[in-house]
């Protein structure tokens, strides 16, 4: 019996497409945030509201992924820039060569701002590098403060976490202080938003943080 | 449950370097996963085991090396290993210490008879 050493990532197909993305991000100066969050927790409604605030002609296109039906790129569409739907067919997360395609049709020198909705859940799209810039993980107050300690992974590897439906915090026991902590004992330093794409509070902070992201992006061209 | 995504693409890998190997029969693939990968072992196992079942590459066993969580202390410049989640500093209790490691999802070795 003979033992061959192999050093190779058993996603380097996934990796080896992702890296393709990102040079070509980084070649067209565009920004690409992958938001990842349970089912529910607000990702199309965040995308909606974030939309709905940009001037027309904001150079920004959204892609949305989904286990079945394109409700999400429907909802999204209404706003006037190209929204599109990945549906994965049974697939719990979105892969860089489903992104790759999606982006063929679209011409890149006409953006500097991609969102990427991945599929509602915490585990699966972790593993999966899109060529993004950063990873978003968004929470809502309806889902225990438990989840960083939980879904560890996720939250170490986001650079910001949005704590969303802070609008209901009056009616829900979530302790925010506590959330907080448990996901700086995950990752010391993660930047923060409290949100509710409700009554809007806190999105003003969240256009900021795309805005001084975006200029992090162009700066190291 | 991304887990029988991940089994597959093992398999496609050990498809791949066995053609290297002509004549070899692989029977063991050797895989490094961290703790911070996403992935299940129990899950991948159980996966793992429902793809190989009747494939071209039964019986092919699956060896799981489980590979635990580093962090990084900036002011020491030491990286360590994490036990209990507790990602402090073992010298000097800083607080703020740096992902170091534990994302692996590597192919480790292959085993193979002639
Ligand atoms: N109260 C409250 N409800 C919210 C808030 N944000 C979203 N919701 C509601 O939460 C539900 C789910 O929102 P979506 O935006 O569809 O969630 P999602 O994360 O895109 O869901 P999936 O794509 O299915 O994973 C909807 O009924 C929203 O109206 C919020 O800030 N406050
Ligand atoms: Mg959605
Ligand atoms: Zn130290």
């Amino acid at each position: 019996m003979d033992r061959i050493p192999l050093e190779k990532k058993v996603l380097s197909e996934n990796d080896r497409i992702a890296a393709r993305l990102r040079e070509s991000y980084h070649e067209h100066g565009i920004l690409c945030v992958n938001i990842i969050s349970s089912p529910g927790s607000g990702k199309t409604s965040l995308l909606e509201r974030t939309l709905e605030r940009f001037p027309k002609g904001t150079r920004v296109a959204v892609l949305t992924g989904d286990i079945q039906t394109d409700n999400d790129a429907r909802r999204l569409s209404r706003f006037g820039f190209p929204a599109k739907q990945i549906t994965t067919g049974g697939t719990c997360h979105l892969d860089a060569l489903r992104v790759e395609r999606a982006l063929a049709d679209w011409s890149l020198d006409s953006l500097d701002l991609l969102i990427i909705e991945n599929v509602g859940n915490l585990v699966c799209p972790s593993s999966y590098d899109l060529g993004e810039a950063a990873k978003i993980v968004m929470l809502s107050v309806a889902e225990g403060e438990d989840k960083p300690l939980k879904y560890p992974s996720i939250f170490a590897k986001s650079e910001l976490l949005i704590l969303n439906k802070v609008d209901l915090l009056p009616y829900v026991p979530f302790d925010i202080k506590l959330a907080r902590e448990y996901a700086r004992s995950i990752h010391p330093g993660m930047e923060i938003l409290e949100v509710s794409c409700t009554t809007g509070q806190g999105l003003d902070q969240w256009i900021e943080w795309l805005e001084k992201r975006g200029k992090a992006v162009t700066s190291d061209k | 449950m991304h887990e029988l995504s991940i089994a597959d693409s093992i398999l496609d890998s050990v498809r791949q370097e066995a053609q290297k190997h002509p004549g070899a029969h692989v029977t063991k693939v050797g895989v490094r996963i961290g703790a911070l990968s996403g992935v299940e072992p129990e899950a991948l196992s159980f996966g793992f085991s429902a793809l190989v079942k009747g494939s071209d590459l039964e019986p092919l066993a699956l060896e799981i090396e489980a590979v635990p969580r580093r962090q990084r202390c900036p002011a020491c410049d030491i990286t360590f290993t994490v036990t209990e989640d507790n990602l402090a500093c073992p010298r000097c209790a800083n607080g703020e210490t740096l992902l170091a490691g534990g994302e692996e999802l590597d192919l480790a070795y292959l085993e193979v008879e002639d």
